[in-house]
């Protein structure tokens, strides 16, 4: 009999070209998903090399992380000079190399991590990579799934394979059911704040336990996004029934007979009994409650009925990041996080820019007003996001409560296009980045689900979205 | 990446010494999305004046250097920042051959990757060399990688020292690409593999 293997175990034998004495491999990628910013000296050194792309038919490039996402983007002039030109070298380098492609006009253009999914690309077992952190998304699917450099996209141009040694296998266990008003926002915050940013470095995390049984497939992708916020590459939560649903039908899944064969691959996709973990961190559904961060680390994470706080709470290097993070912030300890107001929400991101995340902010907010002088702005994952939005009447619901509802991109997430926080402006977002300057040079960051963002909105403050209820 | 194979080419002298990254190529150009195109602003301030006309008294502006394949250099060529941009200036500007008493690490490691080779010598024998660069347009230099030879117009051989592993990427024109790509057995045989194994991938 061989030995008991992890999930993650499974699908890195699966793909291993070559293995040198040393254990350096070449990981075999399924799929390579390409954007506008870190692409372009891929292709040129192709270019110069005069290589082509090994696997364009495995290719798949989308402009998002510095389209606007204004309603009148058709014009260029909405871009600037240094935007339209790694937009415009995108749109040139998916021709020539014959990759697949969704140009901003296209429907289907969005966030890459959106698009993957929701066009039947990312498969459970497969290897997915892109030149960006949050691919650990794609890991919702049980397929490995990571963020590579420049570099390593332009070898996975050319050879299609990766040079990888394999990570250790960590396992965090979430038990028994989620309260009301807990989302999986909540539980991949709650779960930073345990393990801190490093604490996955080194590894590829496999989420277990019921909590993630229960999850849809848009839940476990705004879990597995964060992973690389926990310090993991990659973050895995097996297949089962609620993945093959998600995936059937899908524009690029398989069909047929095909479909058959793969679904029975599907099912061995499990970590067998006994296998052994490196590390093991277990948290109780239960315990979780709706939280928010409160500094500029994405562990700087309490529950919302907490108060911010105090320097001296904190051991050894932290006190300093903690009393640096209360300062940017402009926050004092011991203030109750629930009166920390707010002027800007921003609700999308490739964490929480898909169909469930805005029919959870239609939840809270329809038939309400959003507080007087509030930017509030909605920027839908994918445009098939944005059509299907508008199509359930959520679109409507959010013009009436008085909501910006924008085209599909990365926007304010990493502020590269115009949309950016000025100056000490306080953001609730749904990303997942809090860092200093993130959204625009010394803005505030507070980091939330849907919902909650949703009611910070309405009432100008973070809030308790349950006592909205 | 090219394979390097022995030339023959025009050897610009640039005796000027510390030579750093921002002579090489100035910051204002790294905004680019592009490794290639550098070679036009390769030295822009030692090439232009402000107003972008070529500074006559340099060295590449002069009608014997123009098309100069070779770089005979002061000591230290290369010391500043890590650019990559340096080596992709100087690459597409055409230059295949650096040749100095001293390189700052990073950028003769950066040079290599990019297909350039860098060749230390001592201080004579880069004496010698300057001279025959200076003799201008006639004055061709052969460069033997595999021979380890560089020889002058006057019909001198100089040997020179290089890594073994770097000058068989070189020869074979391997980068870390070049290198998975000598595996591309393994590759191939992974693929039809999968193709049976995993046919809806
Ligand atoms: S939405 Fe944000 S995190 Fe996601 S890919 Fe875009 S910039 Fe990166």
């Amino acid at each position: 009999m061989t030995a008991p293997k992890t999930l993650y175990d499974k699908i890195w034998d699966a793909h291993v070209a070559h293995e040198a004495e040393d254990g350096t491999c070449l990981l075999y990628i399924d799929r390579h998903l390409v954007h506008e910013v870190t692409s372009p000296q891929a292709f040129e050194g192709l270019r110069m090399a005069g290589r082509k792309v090994h696997a364009p038919d495995k290719t798949i490039a989308v402009p998002d992380h510095n389209v606007p996402t204004t309603l009148d983007r058709a014009n260029p002039e909405t871009m600037t000079q240094d935007s339209r030109i790694q937009v415009d070298a995108l749109d040139k380098n998916a021709r020539e190399f014959g990759v697949h492609y969704y140009p901003v006009s296209d429907i289907r253009q969005g966030i890459v991590h959106i698009v993957g999914p929701e066009n039947g690309w990312t498969l459970p077992g497969m290897t997915v990579v892109c030149g960006d952190s949050h691919t650990a998304t794609h890991g919702a699917f049980g397929s490995l799934a990571h963020g590579i450099g420049t570099s390593e996209v332009e070898h996975v141009l050319a050879t299609q394979t990766l040079i990888q040694k394999k990570s250790k296998n960590m396992k965090v266990e979430v038990t028994g059911k989620l309260a009301p008003g807990v989302t999986p926002k909540d539980v991949v915050l709650a779960i930073i704040g345990e393990t801190g940013t490093g604490g996955g470095t080194g590894y590829v995390i496999e989420y277990c336990g019921q909590v993630f049984r229960d999850m849809s497939m848009e839940g476990r992708m705004t879990v597995c996004n964060m992973a690389i916020e926990g310090g993991a590459r990659a973050g895995l939560v097996a297949p089962d029934e609620t993945t093959f649903n998600y995936v059937k039908g899908r524009t690029h899944a398989p069909k047929g007979a095909q479909w058959e064969a793969a679904l029975n691959w599907w099912k061995t996709l499990y970590t067998d009994d006994d296998a052994y973990f490196d590390k093991v961190v277990t948290l109780k559904g239960e315990d979780i409650q709706p939280v928010v961060t409160w500094g500029t680390s994405p562990e700087d994470v309490l529950p919302i009925t907490a108060v911010v706080p105090h320097p001296d709470d904190f051991e050894g290097g932290k006190i300093e990041a903690a009393k640096r993070a209360i300062e940017y912030m402009g926050l004092t300890p011991g203030q109750k996080l629930t009166d920390i107001e707010i002027d800007t929400v921003f609700i999308g991101s490739c964490t929480n820019g898909r169909i469930e995340d805005l029919r959870a902010v239609a939840d809270v907010v329809k038939g309400k007003k959003i507080k007087d002088g509030m930017r509030a702005m909605i920027v839908p994952g994918s445009g098939l996001v944005r059509a299907q939005a508008e199509e359930e009447g959520l679109a409507a619901i959010f013009a009436e409560a008085g909501f910006e509802w924008r085209l599909a991109g990365c926007s304010m997430c990493l502020a590269m296009n115009p949309d950016q926080l000025s100056e000490g402006e306080r953001c609730a977002a749904t990303s997942n980045r809090n860092f200093e300057g993130r959204q625009g040079y010394k803005g505030r960051t507070h980091l939330v689900s849907p919902a909650m963002a949703a009611a910070a909105a309405l009432t100008g403050r973070l809030t308790d979205v349950r006592e909205l209820a | 990446m090219k394979k390097f194979e022995t030339f023959t080419g025009v050897a610009a002298p640039m005796p000027l010494v510390n030579i750093d990254t921002d002579m090489i190529i100035p910051k204002i150009f790294l905004k680019t999305i592009k490794r290639s195109g550098l070679g036009v602003h390769a030295f822009d301030e030692m090439r232009f004046d402000r107003q972008g006309n070529e500074i006559p008294d340099f060295v590449l502006n002069k009608p014997a250097y123009r098309k100069s394949e070779i770089i005979v250099a002061g000591d230290n060529f290369g010391c500043g920042s890590s650019r990559e941009h340096a080596p992709w200036a100087l690459a597409d500007f055409g230059i295949k051959v650096v040749l100095s008493t001293s390189f700052a690490d990073i950028f003769f490691n950066n040079c290599f990757k990019n297909g350039m080779l860098p060749i230390v010598l001592p201080q004579e024998q880069i004496d010698l060399l300057m001279q025959d660069a200076e003799k201008g347009e006639n004055a061709r230099m052969t460069v033997d990688l595999e021979a380890q030879e560089i020889t002058t117009s006057d019909g001198d051989v100089i040997k020179f020292n290089v890594d073994s592993f770097k000058k068989h990427c070189l020869l074979n024109g391997l980068d870390d690409i070049g290198l998975t790509l000598e595996k591309s057995g393994a590759i191939k045989s992974f693929e039809e593999n999968a193709a049976q194994s995993r046919p809806w991938v």
